[in-house]
């Protein structure tokens, strides 16, 4: 089995899905952590830092290089097997459908759960990541003030609701992506589905709360 | 007329020298030559597969959607084989001693000496093909008891051992699809044997979904077809499990032997109403831990549970001390018939008896798991506990399937059950080669007469359709087929091929131009009132020939009024089942007659004219040690011819299970 | 148990062939007994459509004891009906209650294209098996079946797997009509077992790039297959297909 095989399979193209999911976890970890220095209450300072640390060297640049190429191999996989997946049912479907009788809806709605992401990324892109890589002369040059960004960005209370519709979305996404992708790498047996499911949970729930909590904090005035 | 071919020797010696002396095909002869097997159960599955293997062409037919779905599947309890491993003196010889008095001594000795020799060889096959039977903690394999037997003797894989046994087996067949030497039909029904100068050289088979005859050749035609208890309409059998091809077999020459002997099983979940389409067997397997009552009081009107030990009659332990719960199914069945007639039956019905399991789940399941876990002195609640945690894992499904249908827990409420017709261990006459009286037509498995006699032992027809399909047929037919080798394949455009498809294609549109005004279902329910009212459990001359009057009766007005609805070429199961009933119409009617000839009692069969003072079926060996052997002379004309059976090792004597 | 008879309003699904295209019909059914089975039920309908002339129901059955398979019916929205771990067939009428209304149609997958009214094509699942779902040993050349001892828990497993009865249902209820629960079950069967080890690597390539081939979907774990298998097979099945494909593509020479 060469190589293409083995990933364009049906198992194959799951894995692919799996892996790219399980760093983009892995990223979501990364970017709440940095978010989580506005609770510095220090107007800002250190968010900045950590911001500034993450754009400001070659090294970063590649990496978010990569992080693109998974987010888009994560998104293209995802549609692509979405519609072939539901090409399979032929040309009819039920008139009466099994429903939540067999499973959770967020299990079967990952693709619009995940273009809802994607759209809440692209505005999320809009409000930060561009005007400051456009800033930076897309090499490593003078980085905007995010802090500042953020704070402008999230008085707005249209945006407040968007990002929490957003993330939401990515709560869903999460709750089923998780433990997914664990038993898609054949990760699951009785002896670690309990503990994948409770550190899947924990994980969702704090992120998620994390990334809530932002624009909130901003809007109500929490954060200074 | 009748040469059984059985090989000279001592007995143990027989199979030896059989394979020894037989003729063979070499391998590059083989691929020459075609080999059409018919069913798709243990002994067509397993039949294909080896002669796949061998490097025959084979073709195997199935009405069915999948090989995989063939009745064998359906086989709860186990299958037997003299392994001996549980070191309670088992031996080959045993098991040929039992299968032969478990038959009432009505079977050939060297048939079944063979079948207890190759036995032990068919639990080494299932293994290697990765059949997960059941097995102790040390990793070997587990044994249950059955019934007409003294020894654990039996293999099972839970409650789904024919399950287990027959994807095996299709799992073997299937390998040899992939590899091109078998070439798999699927919704496809035999409707003739095609016969070249005396010789069967083919078939005619209908591809269900289309509805179109074709035409296929073989050196050779392998019928492995099953059993025919749906005469009976109501039986065990799956709706679809038929006699067809057998019948067109007979109707071209193959003689029948001992159609009267039909298995009734004595668990099955009794009869709830008019709507009822078949029986649901529960495994003989559960005898072991069951135990079987009824109430001492008639017309007892009280909840089983509410019965008080000392007033429930355990009707089998008290009668046959030695076997108890365990006595071989037809006297298990007579048992129960007997105290129903006598007024004792329970449930709605009145037409069943219990079957507890509460005494050993608490005595000796719950105890052992008790004195496990090391709690002494355990109350009565924990021991119910523990005890049904056990027979879960033992029976389980078997369980549950019981619960589903009859809407009681078996864990809380005993079992009610009642006797079913199960299994016919007459059909077609094979010598010892497994060919019928026809050349190179060959019938294998239940579809046979062969190894049974009068009474089958629980979990032996699994053993009987493998080692017919993977240790007999693989060397007998090559004793045919060596002299084969020089004929090319026919081409189907021949006239007998042409003839029969004519003969065939024209009962069809008979059938679905009558348009009279009764189902088919309706003829073959009217059948099966018939057939068991007089041929079933208890048999005597007044009712046999009145059954007989009655079933031609039935079968002419079959022909003038049934109404097959649809079209000829298309999915039709109304024209499927119309072609099964016309010949269940004519194959009860030779039931029958063969129960009318048979004045004696023996195993299944039993005329209420020759009984011992206890009721027990009384035997006459002077009058009726023969296989009677029935020959179609066309015009629903028929002789009878007698194959005597010679004991040369074992001395009949009247059955005792006491 | 207590039994009732009650009036039903049936919506089945009638198409002529594989070509045609279909459509639902509605029968009236009176007087059905509680007791009777799913298919009983279906039975009388057809009894009644006969002599009223019309064309009967047609739809795939045999063993009615819930372990050939071969029943397939989708009912009111769920593959066998609303009994958890049970067959068409097993599925009895006091399941539903008077004046309801049962729609019933067939499996509904590209890989498995309807014949006639309810029954459908499941030759893709003979197939997949064989690709390779088979221990390739000839007959009579074995060794003594207690020569390797296999561990019970192993044993269990592998029985629990072997279990499946190759319905259908799996692929009926998956939104993606994949049929990794029945590939996974074959798949497990054998890999728990040693005798299946020989074969292990190539088993699990072969058999995903057969089921591939017939059209079925991929797996994205929403385990309906799992809540509506008449076997209960575990959906664990499916991770561990998963992890034998991951180490025999990893694995391969080439």
């Amino acid at each position: 089995m060469n190589w293409s095989h083995f990933f364009t399979s049906s198992v194959g193209k799951k894995i692919i899905m799996a892996c790219s999911g399980l760093f983009l976890i892995a990223f979501l970890l990364v970017h709440a952590g940095l978010n989580a220095c506005i609770w510095a209450f220090d107007g800002g300072e250190m968010f900045n830092k950590a911001g500034h640390f993450m754009g400001s060297t070659v090294v970063m640049r590649i990496l978010e290089i990569g992080l693109f190429v998974f987010f888009i191999i994560h998104i293209v996989q995802g549609v692509v097997m979405e519609l072939q997946n539901r090409s399979k049912r032929g040309s009819k479907g039920y008139a009466v459908a099994l429903g939540n009788r067999g499973s959770k809806w967020y299990s079967r709605s990952m693709a619009i759960l995940g273009l809802l992401i994607l759209l809440f990324l692209i505005v999320h892109l809009g409000h930060f990541w561009i005007p400051n890589r456009s800033n930076q002369g897309w090499l490593l040059g003078e980085e905007i003030n995010l802090f500042k960004e953020m704070k402008e960005v999230f008085s707005n209370p249209v945006w407040v609701l968007l990002y929490t519709v957003g993330v939401i979305a990515l709560f869903y996404h999460l709750s089923h992506g998780f433990q997914s992708a664990f038993r898609t790498l054949g990760l699951t047996n009785h002896k670690y589905i309990n503990i994948i499911q409770t550190v899947g949970l924990i994980y969702n729930v704090v992120i998620c709360i994390a990334f809530i909590m932002m624009p909130i904090s901003f809007y109500f005035g929490w954060v200074q | 007329m009748l040469d059984a071919k059985i090989p000279a020797g001592k007995l143990e010696e027989k199979w030896n020298n059989y394979k020894g002396h037989c003729k063979l095909v070499n391998p590059a002869n083989k691929r020459k030559l075609e080999i059409i097997v018919v069913g798709t159960g243990l002994a067509g599955a397993s039949a294909a597969a080896a002669l796949g293997e061998l490097g025959y062409k084979v073709k195997a037919f199935c009405f069915q959607d999948s090989a995989r779905r063939a009745h064998s599947i359906a086989a709860q309890g186990g299958i037997n084989a003299a392994k001996n491993y549980q070191n309670d003196g088992d031996s080959v010889f045993r098991l040929f001693y039992d299968t032969i008095k478990g038959g009432d001594y009505r079977a050939r000795e060297a048939n079944v000496h063979r079948l207890a020799e190759v036995s032990v060889n068919i639990i080494d096959q299932c293994v290697a093909q990765g059949v997960p039977f059941a097995r102790e903690y040390g990793g070997l394999l587990n044994n249950r008891s059955f019934g007409g037997t003294q020894v654990k003797r039996t293999f099972y894989a839970a409650g789904q051992t024919g399950q287990q046994l027959l994807i095996g087996a299709y799992q073997a067949m299937e390998r040899q699809v992939a590899l091109g030497n078998v070439e798999m039909f699927s919704r496809h029904e035999m409707l003739d044997v095609v016969m070249i100068d005396g010789k069967a050289r083919g078939i005619i088979a209908r591809d269900l979904v289309s509805g179109k005859l074709e035409r296929y050749f073989g050196h050779a035609v392998v019928l492995c077809s099953g059993g025919y208890g749906n005469v009976f309409y109501l039986s065990t059998n799956a709706m679809g499990s038929n006699a067809t091809a057998v019948w067109k077999a007979h109707k071209k020459g193959a003689f029948f032997g001992n159609p009267c002997m039909t298995q009734i099983h004595p668990t099955c979940i009794p009869v709830s109403g008019d709507h009822q389409s078949k029986l649901t067997l529960m495994s003989e397997s559960l005898r072991n831990d069951g135990r079987i009552w009824v109430p001492k009081q008639k017309e007892e009107t009280r909840r089983a549970n509410d019965i008080p030990e000392e007033e429930r009659d355990y009707y089998l332990e008290r009668r046959y001390p030695a076997f108890g719960n365990l006595v071989p199914r037809d006297v298990a069945s007579r048992a129960a018939k007997e105290r129903c007639d006598a007024g004792y039956g329970v449930g709605t019905t009145k037409q069943a008896v219990y079957l507890d399991f509460k005494y050993n789940l608490i005595n000796k399941y719950g105890r052992t798991e008790a004195s496990k876990q090391g709690i002494h002195n355990p109350d009565q609640e924990t021991l119910i506990r523990l005890g049904k945690e056990v027979v879960k894992e033992e029976y389980g499904n078997l369980f549950d399937m019981y619960e589903k249908i009859t809407g009681e827990n078996p864990y809380e409420v005993p079992m009610r059950i009642y006797p079913a017709v199960h299994y016919t261990m007459g059909g077609l006459w094979v010598d010892y080669e497994l060919m019928t009286s026809v050349k190179g037509l060959y019938c294998l498995g239940e579809a046979n007469f062969s190894d049974h006699g009068a009474n089958r032992l629980g979990a032996s027809a699994l053993m009987q359709g493998l080692a017919d399909g993977y240790f007999v047929i693989p060397y007998t037919i090559g004793n045919y087929l060596a002299d084969e080798i020089a004929v090319k394949p026919i081409p189907t455009t021949h006239e007998a091929f042409e003839a029969a498809e004519a003969h065939v294609s024209e009962r069809i549109n008979t059938l679905l131009n009558i348009q009279g005004t009764e189902s088919v279902e309706s003829f073959h329910k009217r059948l099966g009132k018939i057939m068991w009212e007089k041929c079933g459990m208890a048999r005597n001359e007044k009712g046999l020939k009145e059954a007989i009057v009655e079933i031609k009766a039935l079968r002419e007005e079959f022909w003038k009024n049934v109404r097959v609805p649809g079209e000829i070429n298309e999915m039709n199961p109304e024209l499927d089942k119309a072609n099964r009933v016309a010949d269940f119409l004519e194959l009860g009617e030779l039931m029958c007659m063969d129960a009318l000839d048979r004045r004696e009692s023996c195993g299944g069969h039993f005329r209420e004219e020759s009984q011992t003072e206890e009721g027990e079926a009384l035997r006459h060996d002077d009058e009726f040690m023969y296989v009677s052997v029935w020959n179609y002379k066309g015009d629903e004309r028929m002789e009878m011819l007698k194959e005597p059976l010679n004991y040369e090792v074992i001395q009949p004597t009247q059955r005792n299970y006491k | 148990m207590e039994h009732y008879n009650m009036n039903l309003t049936l919506k089945v699904w009638k198409q002529k062939n594989s070509q045609s295209a279909g459509s639902f019909e509605t029968y009236q059914i009176k007087e059905v007994s509680s007791e009777m089975s799913f298919l009983e039920m279906f039975d009388v309908l057809n009894e009644q459509l006969i002599h009223e002339g019309k064309e009967p129901i047609a739809f795939d059955h045999d063993c009615r004891e819930g372990i050939c398979g071969t029943c397939s019916m989708y009912i009111n929205g769920r593959p066998h009906g609303p009994w958890h771990g049970t067959t068409t067939c097993q599925l009895h009428m006091r399941a539903f209650k008077d004046g309801d209304t049962i729609v019933v149609e067939p499996w509904r997958a590209k890989a498995f294209p309807v014949i006639k009214d309810l029954m459908v094509d499941r030759s893709a699942f003979d197939r997949i098996i064989q690709a390779g779902g088979y221990i390739s040993v000839n007959t009579g050349v074995t060794i003594d079946g207690n020569a390797i001892p296999i561990n019970r828990e192993n044993a269990d497993k592998s029985f629990a797997a072997a279990a499946c009865i190759g319905c259908g249902a799996c692929v009926a209820a998956c939104k993606n009509s994949s049929a990794m629960l029945f590939l996974s079950a074959k798949v497990s069967h054998l890999a728990l077992l040693p005798q299946g080890e020989i074969e292990r690597k190539r088993r699990a390539l072969d058999m995903v790039a057969q089921v591939d081939k017939e059209g079925f979907g991929s797996c994205t774990n929403t385990g309906a297959c799992e809540a509506v298998c008449p076997k209960e097979i575990e959906i664990t099945n499916i991770a561990r297909l998963n992890r034998e494909y991951l180490a025999a593509g990893l694995a391969a020479d080439k």
